[in-house]
């Protein structure tokens, strides 16, 4: 049990060392831009802020779930891809359209009670994310057009379809920027009272829910054995007499049900209304937390908290350290670079990794140039 | 002809075609100019995909080429001032600059090809990667920058075409639009049509396609499929570090954050859209661009009578989602399927030789 779990770990964890390693070499390098001479202990500053400000304290822990809740959501929507073969970068569409509907469904319900309006403005978020996800899942089902392209074709259109809502029928009068109304009584309630930063909203135990939900979905029912079939091997699944066509269409529409919720509850949690502009790379990040993972939802969820962690000590590492909040951008990718090119990490560390879960990707691009898929 | 205008349907259609061809001819120049990066970053897309690698980090490459070529040139441009030359307004800082920016590049499409073709690491991950990192470490350095306020390297400068060929009637705006443009975006049509006619008729040509359709086939016959492979993504990178380029040393002077803002992926719809073939590519290229410059126009001239109204009530948003609702469609087949290479994503396994 245990020598399977530190062969599981070991590469994440190796990619997360190394990155570290890279990030303070950064940091070295550009110290004298930042303190004006060469310091070799500013990433011992940077990294110390960064637990200071994701880990030491009640606000921190707070700070680090909030950041971490769509994080893990829309991790599990990549994850359930990767499961049925299917790479779905369209988080952030999926997620921005979700938030849009969560946002303009809560401002309509501002004056309702409470136990109506969340129920059904997160309800609202989770159909518009679903539908957003359907539409690369049925073309990828009955016409062949890759999800990878589709779905980030998709992400653009929704930032169009959030600018044009935002800034046309759902702008609220009088505001001096282009934003929705104030959620009301559509916000979720606070229940962990930080002081400062985010509030700990109830949605942050969303997630806490949904993983289970996922693990037992995929791992005990006919539907999620279905679903990983497809994802090993369609031709197989077809011949057993499984409908991968099917699988395909309610991966994708289900993990953008997922990214849906997700944008929900951060604008009925955290922001409490939408801006035109509201900007995010989740999609992005999110496919680091499911690599991270390992696809795995238990693995998402830890990837998921690391990334929400790096994000809540961003802002304590730029004010101590004074290194810019896009250091986290970088880590970031030179993690997933190091998950990717695991041979390094395997050389460093001469770990001899268990081969689950990313191998499942093979079939991913493999179908980039392919037809529909049959059954 | 007023007359005709007045006919319902036929007469909307009629002002319809009058106003896409004023829009046209009037913003030639800043279509194709806008159309630059698009090209360019599908330019690079065509040598990816067509010997069968995707790539999907044509926007982290650009970024990261603009960044360097800027900061660069800047660099350069403080350790020795110089005059800007007649031609182009062209400085050794902007020229290293540019160097610069293509080299980075050229770099970049190295890592990708490492983890594309040797690692065989999915190869989506590996362009999600370099958008990532590029995005990180240009944000990063620029903030660390800006703090510091360095100052701007310069930019090309546009030629302008002499009076006596832009004033031709009826085609005049032809040589507007190709003529009065910086180096980096005349250059484009020059390497597209080399890459279409290279791609389709020379030898080198022959063998990426044959790679990027049938890898073993092409094995068999005595081409090295990796080493090809390795070759083209990294050439591929040129023009991505060129296209880098034309943000910061061509069509602006300075760098922002993010500042390529999915045109990267814009280009990716292009190569889609224009069926993975240079010439379809940048007609594509010239469509989009020429979509955002519709969608601006009709703010801010717009069209009088009933052909105001009906444009006037299509929010810009449509014009501006255009490009990729357009590249869903012909991806799924609707009209005119857009196929890509047979062998692209998947990396190539060498048969063990015993």
């Amino acid at each position: 049990m245990i020598a399977r779990a530190v062969r599981l770990l070991s590469l994440p964890l190796g990619a997360i060392l190394l990155a570290l390693v890279v990030g303070a070499i950064v940091m070295i390098a550009s110290s004298p831009l930042v303190t004006g001479h060469f310091d070799v202990t500013l990433p011992l500053t940077t990294y110390w802020a960064l637990i200071e400000g994701s880990l030491l304290s009640f606000n921190a822990i707070v700070d680090t779930i909030v950041n971490a809740a769509p994080l893990i959501l829309v991790g599990l929507a990549v994850g359930l891809g990767f499961k049925a073969g299917l790479f779905n970068i369209g988080g952030q569409g999926q997620f921005l359209v979700g938030a849009v509907a969560a946002a303009g469904t809560g401002a309509a319900l501002a004056g309702s009670p409470t136990a109506i309006a969340v129920p059904v403005a997160l309800l609202a978020g989770m159909v518009a994310g679903a539908l957003y996800g359907f539409i690369p899942g049925f073309l990828k089902a009955y016409t062949g057009a890759h999800e990878v392209v589709t779905t980030i074709m998709l992400n653009y259109v929704a930032i169009q379809i959030v600018s044009f809502l935002i800034t046309g029928p759902l702008r609220a009068p009088g505001a001096s920027f282009a934003r929705s109304d104030d959620v009301g009584n559509a916000a979720l309630p606070a229940v962990l009272n930080a002081g400062s930063g985010h509030p700990g909203h109830i949605g942050i135990f969303v997630p806490f829910l949904v993983v289970p939900l996922i693990w037992w979905l995929l791992f005990k029912t006919t539907a999620g054995f279905e679903l990983r079939t497809v994802g090993a091997n369609p031709d197989a699944a077809l011949y057993a007499g499984m409908r991968p066509r099917r699988v395909i269409v309610l991966a994708l529409t289900f993990g953008g049900m997922l990214a849906g919720l997700a944008g929900s509850i951060e604008i009925l949690g955290v922001t409490g209304y939408m801006p035109a502009a509201y900007s995010t790379n989740i999609g992005f990040d999110a496919i680091t937390v499911a690599l991270l993972g390992r696809a795995h939802p238990v693995g998402i969820l830890l990837g998921g908290l690391l990334l929400g962690a790096m994000r809540a000590g961003a802002g304590l590492m730029q004010i101590q350290a004074g290194i810019p909040v896009q250091m986290i951008d970088l880590l970031q990718g030179v993690i997933l670079f190091f998950l990717a090119a695991d041979v390094i990490v395997r050389r460093v560390f001469r770990v001899k990794a268990a081969d689950v879960g990313v191998d499942e990707l093979q079939t991913v691009t493999s179908s980039y140039a392919g037809k529909a898929p049959a059954g | 002809m007023d007359v005709l205008f007045t006919i319902p349907v036929i007469g909307i259609l009629l002002q319809l075609i009058v106003f896409l061809v004023d829009v046209v001819t009037r913003n030639g120049s800043i279509i194709l100019a806008l159309a630059t990066p698009l090209a360019l970053g599908a330019m690079c897309g065509v040598m990816n995909e067509r010997s069968g690698v995707v790539n999907i980090g044509i926007e982290g490459m650009m970024l990261a080429s603009a960044f360097a070529g800027w900061f660069a040139a800047s660099l350069v441009g403080q350790a020795m001032p110089a005059d800007p030359s007649p031609i182009f307004g062209a400085t050794p800082a902007i020229m290293i600059g540019v160097l610069v920016a293509i080299a980075t590049g050229v770099a970049a499409s190295a890592v990708h090809a490492w983890l594309s073709i040797s690692v065989k690491a999915d190869q989506i991950i590996s362009g999600t990667i370099i958008n990532i990192v590029a995005f990180g470490v240009t944000g990063y350095l620029n903030l660390l920058l800006s703090q510091h306020s360095p100052p701007t390297g310069g930019k090309f400068v546009p030629f302008t075409p002499p009076a006596f060929l832009t004033d031709i009637p009826v085609v005049g705006w032809v040589f507007q639009m190709f003529l009065a443009q910086g180096p980096i975006t005349m250059s484009v049509i020059v390497i597209v049509v080399v890459l279409q006619v290279l791609l389709l008729r020379s030898r080198w040509g022959l063998r990426t396609r044959a790679v990027g359709e049938h890898p073993k086939a092409a094995e068999t016959v005595g081409i090295d499929v990796i080493r090809l492979r390795y070759r083209n993504v990294i050439l591929g990178g040129v023009f991505a570090g060129l296209g880098g380029a034309w943000f910061t040393l061509d069509f602006g002077n300075s760098f922002q954050a993010g500042m390529t803002n999915g045109r990267g992926f814009i280009a990716l719809a292009a190569l889609i859209f224009g069926r993975w073939h240079p010439v379809g590519a940048f007609v594509a290229a010239l469509l989009f661009a020429s979509a955002e410059s519709l969608g601006r126009a009709i703010r801010t001239t717009p069209p009088t009578g009933d052909l105001g109204a009906i444009l006037g009530g299509i929010p810009e948003h449509v014009f501006a989602a255009l490009p990729y609702l357009l590249t869903i469609v012909v991806l799924a087949g609707v009209v005119g399927r857009s196929v890509p290479p047979a062998a692209v994503g998947r990396p190539y396994e060498r048969e063990a030789t015993t």
